[in-house]
């Protein structure tokens, strides 16, 4: 069956949703897959809440926007009120444990809570909780190898930064082995 | 970031590939006003211009900006600004004067939603405003509608070429989710697109000529007329570059016509009809001025009837129902003030057309 993964990406701003659609897209773009890359923008991005659109797909995107989703990554209470009816029925739903006070109700779809901020913490480097949970998301869906996001992030992260290699990588294979229920 | 096999790709924001691909283009110089959701574009120029060619300034304002597009254009420079639509609006003056003394210069609106100063979401309100002239006076834009990002590069090199070519001023109409979304780029090689300064460019008298003069004032009705035929005739010899892009038109029962963000999500719907067994076509015009009403015409030969979907309350559909002349249906789906529709509802607006 030929790819059309449509995936929402949603949290407060700073979170690190943006960028991890950016990474995912700039992955499977490297993959060869048609990619799309659609943020919210406007006022509700400074201090509310911020999401992003990915679409990876065989075939030519036509809509960028769509209103029900493959998947759900959300990094905050708000986001899940917003999604977790906007998942199409057998899609996944990955949440942020620590920010998640009321948790998700559906059954006909696959729930997976990863505790992404607190791996971030043990790396003792919280910015790469987003890292943590696409690599829990590719887990579940590997969609684009580990090795083509390094790739992305490499070419992504001007060169000062390329010291932060090590750590993405590590918190991907965290959020992996989250998802695999272990870690 | 090249993909290995020599092309340069990219993935992109649309606001910054078009800025990109205007230094690609050889732009001389852009002025332009920061405005949401394109202000991508002019941060990106003045990040990049002073390490590679050209000149870029922050204008005091859009007014500033357009006028400073008219004297550099005057001078035989290829030029380029871009804003978003309150920011167009206040342009419209010096578009006008730019038209009428037959300048070349690429403009680019990033649609928003209004009236007023609006919203900052995306919207093709300004489809009027773009295919009518904008202005005061009897002038015309050549218009480029992208529906990619990568159309939004490829506009940047036709529209130079197409404001060259015919002397004025090119628009590039596209919204708010094109300038801000990304997807993949292949950006061609910096310095193709030729350029040599125009004799009639205001570059200084030299001994074995008169004088070039550049001006929109012509206070003789009769030499005023002659500059409208004038006018008149180019915009006519420009239906040769109209463009556009049909699909499951043979069949199609119904088509749906739309451009921009907007033909994308249709093409989604149409897509989905199929599926259903609903015999349904799409028509993009690349061109929304001048507009494909020959092509659209003929289909109305076979199809039964029209759907137009645009994210305003009605602009594009006066021009189908113009090519389509009473001959079928047409019907439109539009959503206004920064919203955009989705493809269920255009779905549902679909399957509501009793044939």
């Amino acid at each position: 069956m030929s790819l059309n993964e449509e995936i929402v990406i949603a949290g407060f701003g700073g979170q690190g949703v943006l960028s991890m659609g950016q990474t995912l897209a700039y992955a499977a773009m490297l993959d060869g897959k048609e990619v799309s890359w659609m943020p919210s923008y406007g006022p509700e991005m400074r201090g509310g809440t911020a999401n992003c659109n990915v679409i990876v797909s065989d075939e030519r995107i036509s809509s960028p926007i769509v209103s029900t989703f493959d998947t759900a990554i959300v990094l905050n209470q708000p986001s899940l009120e917003k999604f977790e009816t906007a998942v199409k029925p057998g899609g996944l739903l990955l949440y942020e444990a620590s920010t998640i006070v009321n948790k998700p109700t559906r059954e006909d779809i696959d729930v997976v809570e990863i505790g992404a901020a607190k791996e971030a913490q043990k790396l003792e480097k919280k910015q790469v909780a987003n890292m943590v949970m696409l690599g829990a998301y590719l887990c579940k869906k590997p969609i684009v190898n580990v090795g083509l996001v390094m790739d992305a992030l490499r070419k992504a992260l001007p060169e000062r930064h390329h010291k932060l290699l090590p750590i993405n990588e590590q918190a991907l294979e965290r959020g992996k082995a989250l998802a695999n229920g272990g870690g | 970031m090249s993909e290995g096999n020599g092309k340069d790709v990219r993935l992109m924001k649309g606001n910054e590939a078009f800025a990109e691909a205007a230094i690609r283009a050889g732009m001389d110089a852009y002025f332009g006003y920061p405005i949401t959701p394109q202000s991508e574009a002019l941060e990106y120029l003045t990040r990049e211009i002073p390490k590679r060619q050209g000149v870029v300034v922050q204008a005091e304002s859009e007014v500033a900006a357009i006028n400073m597009i008219y004297g550099a254009a005057g001078a035989g420079a290829r030029v380029m600004t871009s804003s978003s639509s309150p920011g167009v609006s206040l342009m419209q003056e010096g578009i006008s004067y730019i038209a009428s003394a037959e300048l070349p210069c690429l403009l680019v609106n990033i649609n928003r939603g209004g009236p007023g100063l609006g919203t900052i979401q995306p919207s093709q309100g300004d489809y009027f405003q773009s295919t009518r002239g904008g202005g005061h006076g009897d002038y015309r834009t050549p218009v480029l509608a992208p529906a990619t990002v990568q159309e939004m590069v490829d506009f940047v090199f036709e529209g130079f070429r197409i404001a060259e070519e015919y002397r004025t001023p090119t628009l590039i109409l596209a919204d708010g989710a094109l300038g801000q979304m990304m997807e993949r780029v292949e950006l061609p090689p910096e310095g193709s697109l030729p350029h040599e300064i125009p004799s009639w460019a205001t570059t200084g008298k030299t001994p074995d000529r008169e004088s070039n003069v550049i001006t929109s004032l012509f206070i003789e009705p009769e030499k005023m007329e002659k500059v409208n035929e004038k006018l008149q005739e180019k915009y006519r010899s420009m239906e040769k570059e109209i463009t556009f892009e049909a699909e499951n038109v043979e069949d199609a029962d119904i088509v749906v016509v739309a451009y921009g963000l907007s033909s994308r999500i249709s093409q989604k719907a149409m897509h989905m009809a199929r599926e259903k067994g609903i015999r349904v076509g799409s028509f993009r015009p690349k061109t929304l001025y001048p507009f494909p009403y020959e092509a659209l015409g003929k289909l109305a030969e076979t199809a039964k009837s029209f759907l137009v979907v645009e994210m305003n309350a009605g602009q594009m559909v006066e021009d189908v129902k113009l090519a389509v002349n009473g001959k079928r249906p047409v019907g439109f789906k539009g959503r206004m003030g920064g919203m955009i529709p989705d493809p269920d509802e255009i779905l549902a607006a679909i399957e509501n057309i009793d044939n």
